[in-house]
C-alpha cells in the first residue's frame, strides 16, 4: 500500500502511469534536451566558450617564456615590488604566472583585440578570477592552459585568486589593463 | 553465531525492530548527531569570519575551522546517518535480522576511529587543506589515513546492508519486490560503493605521497578522481533523502507512490547517470575536452536531472493523492493547506523538497552548464548552491526523520515539542535566506574559501562593490539564525535521548513476524480534476519549471556580455 511496504503488484515495472506524471515527464524531458542543445549550440553561435588547448609544462620552461615576453614588451613597472606591466602586440602569445601568492606580470591588452593567454601555476592550484567581469578559470600546476581572449571593455580589471592556496591566499590579487 | 536475537513491534508505528539492528542504528545515528554538533560549532567560526563587519578569526584558524566544518558536515554527519538509514531500510522495513552484526560493529568502530583521527589531524594545524585537499598541497599523513579508515568502515557498512537484503529474501520476510524506500536505499548503497572506491583510488596514493613513498600525484587527475568521490557522495545523499521523502509521505499521510514504475524508474536513472557529476568541478579546468565536459556535466543529456524533476513531482503528488482520498478535495490546494504543518516530520520534509528543487536544483543545473560555469566557478555561489542541496535537502530531511524516530526507535517522548514544531521553519527558512544571499554575492564574483574580501595586506587590492559587502553581511545574519536552528535540533534530539520520558517498547518476541502480503490498492484515478490525480502538485511543478527556464536564460544573457573567449 505505501512506500514502506512491498508493492501489491509483483511486477512494478508494469504499473500504469497516470496523466500528471506522464505530462510532467514529457515536459521535463523536452526541457532537458533544450538545455543539452544550448551547450552545443553555444559552441557554434556563442562567443564565450572556454578553450581546451592544454600542454604539459614545467615551471622553468614557463618562466623562460614569460621572461622573454617581459624583456621585450615591458612598458613600466608598478608598486613597490616593481612588477612589470607588459603590453604585447595584438594577436600575440601572452603569459601569466600564478604562484604563491602573486600573479606575474601585469598585462596590458587592447580592447577588441585577440590574444592567446597562457596560464599556469608554479606550485599549488590557483584561481584566475577576472573582476568585475567575473570570468573564473582554474589554474592547475603542470598544465599550460591557452585561452583565446578578446576583451570587450576597456579599463582597469583585477585578477583575484579564488582557489584556496594557503595563508597568503587573500593577498593574491593583481591587475590587468585594457586600453 | 546463532540467531539469539529478539524482535519487538513498536506500538506507535507498527514497525518491527530487531534488537541488534536497533542498537546499530542508534549508535550510527548518535555518532552522526555528535559530528553535526561539532560541525555546527565550527560553522560559528566560518560564518562570523566571512561576515565582513565581524571578521572574527585569524586566517590560519579560519582555514583550519573551514576544513573541519566541511569534513564533519559533508562526510561524517551525513554518512553516519546514512549508514543508520541503510540499516533501517533493510532490517526494519524488511523485518529481518541484520547480517553479521559483529562486522557491522567493526565497521562502526573503523568509522569512528577514522573520523576522530582525521579531525585531530586538522586541529593539530598542519592539515588546513580544505575538504578537497587538492594536491600538491599536502596534509599530514594522518589526515588521509583517517579518511581512508572511515571510508573502509562505510564500505563494510554498505555490504552489511546488502547482506541484510539477502537474508530478508532467503528467510522470506516479505513477498514480491522490496518497498520503494528500500529500493531507494539500494540505489544510495550502489552509488556509495562506487563513490568510496573512487575515494580509495585517489586517497591511497595521496596518503603514500604524504609519507614519501609515492613521488607525484598528478593535480588534474587528482581533481577528476577526487570529485568522482566528492560529488558522488552528494549523490548518495540525494538518493537517501529522496527515499526519506517517500518514507515520510508514507508515515505521515499513508501515501502510496503514484506509480511504482515512475518512481523506481527515476531511481534507476540515478544509478546510470548520477556518477558523471565529477565533471561539474572540471568545467573551468585545462586538459579535458569540450565533448567530455558537455556529456558528463549534463549526466549524459540531463537524465539524472530528469530523475530529480520526476521525484520532485511524485513525492508531493503522492501526498496530494492521499490527502484528496481523505476528503481534502476543494480547489487546487486544500490538500496542502490542511497538511499537518505543525508536525516537524512533515514540515521539515516539505521545506526540504521545495528548497532542494527551487534553490539547490535550479542553481546546480545552471552552474553545471559548461559555459555558464565560468561565471560562478569557485565563487561563493558554489557553497550557496550546495548548502541548498546538502543542508536544506539532506540535513533537513534527516532532521525530520529524527523527529519521527525519537518515539519509534529511541522509545522516548520528545522533549520540548513546541520548540520542535518551530525548528524546521527557523532552520529551513534561514538556510533558504543564507543560500540566496550567498548566491547573490557569488553572482557578483565574491570568492569562496577566502579569509578576507578586503584583501588586507595586498599591494593591488580589489574593491568589491558595496552590494557584495551587503550580501556577505546578510550571509552572516542568515548563518547565525541557521546555527541557532541547528542547535535547537541537537538540544531536542540529545535531550529526548537523555531525559525524555521512556515509552513502552512493545512485546519482545523470539520470532520474526513477516510482512503480510499487500492487498491491491483501489485505483487512484477517481480523485483530482481535469483527469489529473494531483492537479495542485502539477501547478506547483509548472511554477518550478517556469522559474527554472527564466533563471537559466537570464544567466546565458549575463554570459553573453563577457569578454570573447574561444
Amino acid at each position: 500500500m505505501s512506500a514502506i511496504l512491498p508493492p501489491a503488484e509483483r511486477l512494478w515495472w508494469k504499473h500504469p502511469i497516470d496523466r500528471v506524471e506522464g505530462t510532467w515527464i514529457a515536459l521535463s524531458f523536452v526541457w532537458c534536451m533544450v538545455m543539452f542543445l544550448m551547450m552545443v549550440l553555444w559552441h557554434v553561435y556563442g562567443e564565450q566558450n572556454l578553450s581546451t588547448e592544454t600542454y604539459k609544462t614545467a615551471p622553468d620552461v614557463f618562466i623562460d617564456k614569460t621572461q622573454a615576453m617581459v624583456d621585450q614588451y615591458t612598458v613600466r613597472t608598478e608598486t613597490d615590488l616593481e612588477i612589470p606591466v607588459v603590453a604585447p602586440p595584438a594577436g600575440s602569445d601572452v603569459y601569466l604566472i600564478a604562484r604563491l601568492w602573486s600573479f606575474w606580470p601585469i598585462l596590458e591588452l587592447e580592447k577588441d583585440k585577440t590574444y592567446r593567454l597562457h596560464l599556469t601555476s608554479l606550485d599549488y592550484n590557483h584561481g584566475f578570477s577576472l573582476q568585475p567581469s567575473n570570468i573564473n578559470i582554474q589554474v592547475v600546476p603542470g598544465y599550460e592552459h591557452v585561452l583565446t581572449v578578446t576583451p570587450n571593455q576597456s579599463g582597469e580589471f583585477s585578477i583575484v585568486c579564488n582557489e584556496y592556496c594557503g595563508l597568503g591566499h587573500h593577498m593574491m590579487v593583481s591587475r590587468l589593463y585594457v586600453r | 553465531m546463532s540467531n539469539a536475537t529478539t524482535y519487538r513491534i513498536c506500538p506507535r508505528s507498527g514497525l518491527q525492530f530487531e534488537a541488534r539492528a536497533e542498537k546499530l542504528i542508534l549508535a550510527n545515528a548518535v555518532a552522526a548527531v555528535v559530528f553535526l554538533m561539532i560541525g555546527g560549532i565550527l560553522a560559528i567560526g566560518v560564518v562570523l569570519t566571512r561576515w565582513p563587519a565581524v571578521h572574527w578569526l585569524e586566517a590560519s584558524t579560519f582555514y583550519q575551522v573551514l576544513t573541519a566544518h566541511g569534513l564533519d558536515m559533508l562526510i561524517y554527519w551525513i554518512i553516519f546517518f546514512e549508514i543508520a538509514v541503510l540499516y533501517f531500510c533493510s532490517s526494519t522495513l524488511l523485518r529481518c535480522r541484520i547480517a553479521t552484526p559483529r562486522i557491522a560493529w567493526f565497521a562502526f568502530a573503523l568509522m569512528v576511529i577514522g573520523a576522530v583521527v582525521n579531525n585531530i589531524a586538522v586541529y593539530q594545524g598542519a592539515s588546513s587543506v580544505m575538504m578537497t585537499s587538492y594536491v600538491p598541497m599536502m596534509a599530514a599523513p594522518s589526515f588521509y589515513l583517517g579518511l581512508i579508515l572511515f571510508a573502509v568502515g562505510a564500505l563494510i557498512g554498505c555490504f552489511v546492508f546488502l547482506g541484510t537484503l539477502v537474508i530478508a529474501r532467503r528467510e522470506r520476510t516479505y513477498q514480491g519486490s522490496v518497498p520503494l524506500v528500500t529500493f531507494g536505499a539500494i540505489v544510495a548503497c550502489i552509488i556509495a560503493v562506487f563513490t568510496i572506491v573512487s575515494g580509495a583510488i585517489i586517497l591511497i596514493p595521496t596518503y603514500l605521497q604524504s609519507v614519501g613513498v609515492v613521488e607525484h600525484v598528478d593535480p588534474l587527475i587528482y581533481r577528476m578522481i577526487w570529485w568522482a568521490f566528492g560529488h558522488s557522495s552528494q549523490q548518495i545523499n540525494v538518493a537517501a533523502h529522496i527515499s526519506i521523502w517517500y518514507l515520510v509521505a508514507a508515515v505521515v499521510f499513508g501515501a502510496r507512490p503514484m506509480s511504482e514504475r515512475v518512481s523506481r524508474g527515476a531511481f534507476l536513472l540515478y544509478i546510470l547517470f548520477l556518477q558523471l557529476a565529477s565533471a561539474h568541478h572540471l568545467l573551468a579546468d585545462p586538459g579535458v575536452s569540450t565533448e567530455w565536459k558537455v556529456v558528463n556535466t549534463s549526466y549524459f543529456m540531463y537524465f539524472a536531472v530528469l530523475a530529480s524533476m520526476i521525484h520532485g513531482l511524485t513525492v508531493p503528488g503522492a501526498m496530494e493523492v492521499a490527502q484528496r482520498q481523505k476528503g481534502y478535495t476543494k480547489g487546487l490546494f486544500e490538500w496542502l493547506r490542511k497538511a499537518p504543518w505543525g508536525n516537524p516530520v512533515f514540515s521539515g520534509v516539505f521545506i526540504s523538497i521545495v528548497g532542494f528543487g527551487f534553490l539547490g536544483g535550479i542553481s546546480g543545473v545552471m552552474m553545471g552548464t559548461e559555459q555558464l560555469n565560468m561565471i560562478i566557478h569557485n565563487t561563493i555561489y558554489v557553497p550557496g548552491h550546495f548548502h541548498a542541496t546538502v543542508v536544506v535537502g539532506t540535513t533537513l530531511s534527516f532532521m525530520a526523520l529524527t523527529y519521527y524516530l525519537i518515539p519509534v526507535l529511541f522509545k522516548r517522548e520528545m522533549i520540548a515539542p513546541k520548540l520542535a514544531k518551530w525548528q524546521p521553519y527557523l532552520f529551513g527558512l534561514s538556510m533558504y535566506f543564507f543560500c540566496l544571499v550567498m548566491m547573490g554575492a557569488g553572482t557578483l564574483g565574491v570568492s569562496r574559501r577566502h579569509w578576507d574580501m578586503a584583501f588586507n595586506g595586498a599591494a593591488m587590492a580589489y574593491e568589491w562593490p558595496g552590494a557584495a559587502y551587503m550580501m556577505m553581511g546578510l550571509v552572516g545574519i542568515g548563518g547565525v539564525a541557521a546555527i541557532v536552528g541547528g542547535a535547537i535540533y541537537i538540544y531536542i534530539t540529545v535531550g529526548s535521548l537523555l531525559w525524555g520520558k521512556r515509552l513502552e517498547s512493545g512485546a519482545q518476541s523470539r520470532k520474526v513476524t513477516p510482512i503480510p502480503p499487500t492487498a491491491p490498492a483501489a485505483a487512484v484515478q477517481s480523485y483530482g480534476s481535469m483527469g489529473f490525480v494531483a492537479p495542485g502538485t502539477f501547478v506547483l511543478a509548472m511554477v518550478f519549471l517556469i522559474a527554472f527556464v527564466l533563471y537559466y536564460f537570464i544567466n546565458w544573457k549575463y554570459l553573453s556580455t563577457l569578454w570573447g573567449l574561444s
